[in-house]
């Protein structure tokens, strides 16, 4: 009895030991081929041209440049505004109110990214008559907001209490605790939730389809069609063409490397931290 | 005597009612409370914009098998099915899998590797969607296609599932893709709560002499709720996935038992046919499925979160 009780024990211990190693096994299987695939082709006219037809060779410079302007728009709005829910939840939002909230955001994240392309399809590109860069970016940005209002809320949560009592004692009002002392408290943390929202938002595909459409030039105009990353890789995947397929991975390259240098970078700076 | 009660309030604590909070605060609602109104326009707007096809086909949309644009038939039960099927397989591949990566890095791996081993499963929730497309379209497919496929065949193509050419393209290809990427997400929660457990319950588990599984096995059951509640949240990211199973599922409005076959999803036609929508009554159509979409996924994320809260709750009045 006892000896297959240990057996059924060992049997299982090393089942999910498994499933771990299983599971990191992919990751890198998935990293290494990208890599394995992407340096090819990768070099300093990939980074900076713009996309060429099939056998001419061409880039993602625009797509490069499309997406940190969408990203930077979006964050503009989608930042500061999750900061605020953020704040006001971990701060105010014990009540009815703040439950009722925190419960939205919380559904709000979980909501497809698609969605909101739609939404901001009906909302704005229908409305204008033409994709655009605004579109693109409300769509990003509305996907930022719930997830830096979260973030945000948690690590203001952790500020300690003692921290506020003491400037209210000293006879300081709300606006200046919170805006003095809780939020330079918890900045680090802020700023790395902030960067975490970002490195999901720059690799969204599905929001900007419909939104910012996607372009083969440099494009400064809020009222255009922009060109982005993702946008770029979808277009050269599905296509029939060995040479775009290569084009494909080699940007897949790029911008994995700046969501995983985003990622590496919140980790660290977490564990120092908090 | 009779201003006593004015006094009374003068020694009342002002501050609470000093001009500059009150801005404060009601600077800070103003800001939370828009969060509500951006979900209540996306209802509306999303909603006006499939009225069109709702007075058309009211609830018979939903069970149409039919999807011609050229005719102007829409009917939604193909894309329903795909979904379905395709998140259902995900969810099944995904729970037993999180479950035992949670269960390892909590119960059983040291410190030392279950930090770097947890970082790397949360790396893999980072790839974006249109990269595991890529991935799949060029090496899960024809990896599934030529050594996979055939042998599931072989052994259990009597079952109607298994039926059909293997392509690697189709629901299965699909639903293992979404797998791989629902799979940290459920991790993380199922982490969450395993640690969330008091620890005297194992202890108490290994003071009766029980083995580390058994152990396991307790404190597992103490938190099915908030695994429950893990596993719905998985599922709603399944049914709202788009970029990689677009890419991966063959793109057929076409039901059909067998999982080698190509199936269609509803995140996947309207990234694929939004943009090219000709006519009113299609676009509306579409925008209907985002209406659905939307629908589902918020009542499925709403019913994970209280579920995964219930379990917070019970663990603490139990600490």
């Amino acid at each position: 009895m006892i000896e297959r009780r240990r057996l059924v024990n060992t049997i299982m211990t090393t089942l999910t030991a498994l499933c771990a190693f299983a599971v990191v096994g992919i990751l890198v299987l998935i990293l290494g081929y990208i890599s394995f695939q992407g340096i090819s082709s990768l070099s300093w006219q990939f980074l900076v041209q713009t996309p060429k037809p099939v056998g001419e060779g061409g880039g993602i410079g625009n797509a490069i440049v499309g997406s940190l302007t969408l990203l930077g728009l979006a964050s503009l709005v989608g930042i500061p505004l999750g900061i605020a829910i953020g704040t006001y939840l971990a701060e105010l939002g014990s009540g009815w109110f703040g439950t009722i909230v925190r419960f939205v955001a919380d559904a709000m994240i979980g909501i497809p990214s698609i969605v909101f392309g739609v939404f901001v399809y009906a909302l704005v590109v229908l409305q204008q008559g033409y994709f655009s860069t605004l579109a693109g970016s409300i769509a990003l940005a509305l996907i930022m907001i719930p997830i830096v209002t979260r973030t945000t809320e948690e690590i203001v949560k952790l500020v300690p209490k003692s921290m506020r009592e003491g400037a209210l004692a000293l006879g300081a009002p709300e606006w200046r605790v919170t805006w003095d002392i809780v939020l330079p408290a918890a900045k680090t943390g802020i700023a790395t939730g902030a960067m975490l929202a970002v490195a999901r938002v720059l690799g969204e595909t599905a929001p900007l389809l419909f939104t910012a459409f996607g372009s083969r030039f440099y494009n400064i105009y809020l009222d255009e069609p922009m060109a982005s990353m993702p946008v770029q890789i979808y277009n050269y995947a599905i296509s029939p063409f060995e040479e775009w397929h290569a084009k494909a991975w080699a940007a897949t390259l790029v911008l994995i490397t700046l969501i995983l240098v985003i990622n590496i970078i919140v980790r660290y700076t977490t564990r120092k931290g908090y | 005597m009779s201003n006593l009660p004015d006094q009374i309030e003068d020694l009342q604590p002002k501050r609470r009612f000093s001009s500059s909070d009150k801005v404060y605060r009601i600077l800070l609602t103003g800001c939370a409370a828009l969060i509500l109104i951006i979900v209540i326009t996306m209802l509306i707007v999303i909603g006006q914009g499939s009225w069109l096809s709702i007075r058309e086909f009211g609830l018979s949309f939903l069970f149409g098998q039919v999807w011609d644009p050229v005719k102007g038939e829409f009917g939604a039960l193909p894309f329903i099915y795909g979904t379905v099927v395709s998140s259902v397989i995900a969810v099944l591949i995904a729970t037993p899998l999180s479950i035992g990566v949670a269960v390892f890095l909590v119960e059983q791996a040291p410190r030392s590797l279950a930090r770097p081993i947890g970082f790397l499963v949360e790396l893999l929730a980072a790839i974006p969607s249109v990269v595991y497309g890529l991935w799949a379209i060029f090496v899960l497919a024809p990896f599934l296609r030529v050594y996979v496929q055939p042998p599931l065949q072989a052994t259990l193509g009597w079952l109607p599932f298994f039926k059909g050419t293997p392509t690697g393209i189709g629901m299965f290809t699909g639903g293992l893709i979404m797998a791989i990427m629902i799979t940290p997400i459920i991790t993380a929660v199922v982490r969450d709560i395993l640690e969330a457990v008091p620890v005297t319950q194992r202890e108490a588990a290994l003071a009766l002499g029980a083995t580390k599984w058994e152990t396991t096995k307790i404190v597992l059951a103490n938190a099915s709720s908030g695994i429950a509640g893990a596993v719905i949240l998985g599922l709603g990211r399944a049914v709202g996935e788009t970029m990689a199973v677009t890419m991966i599922i063959g793109n057929r409005p076409h039901i059909s038992a067998s999982l080698f076959d190509p199936g269609y999803t509803i995140a996947s036609v309207i990234a694929n046919e939004f943009t090219e929508a000709t006519g009113d009554l299609y676009l509306s159509a579409l925008v209907e499925m985002g209406l659905i979409l939307f629908i589902v996924t918020f009542i499925v994320t709403a019913l994970a979160k209280l579920l995964i809260m219930s379990v917070g709750r019970k663990t603490q009045n139990v600490a």
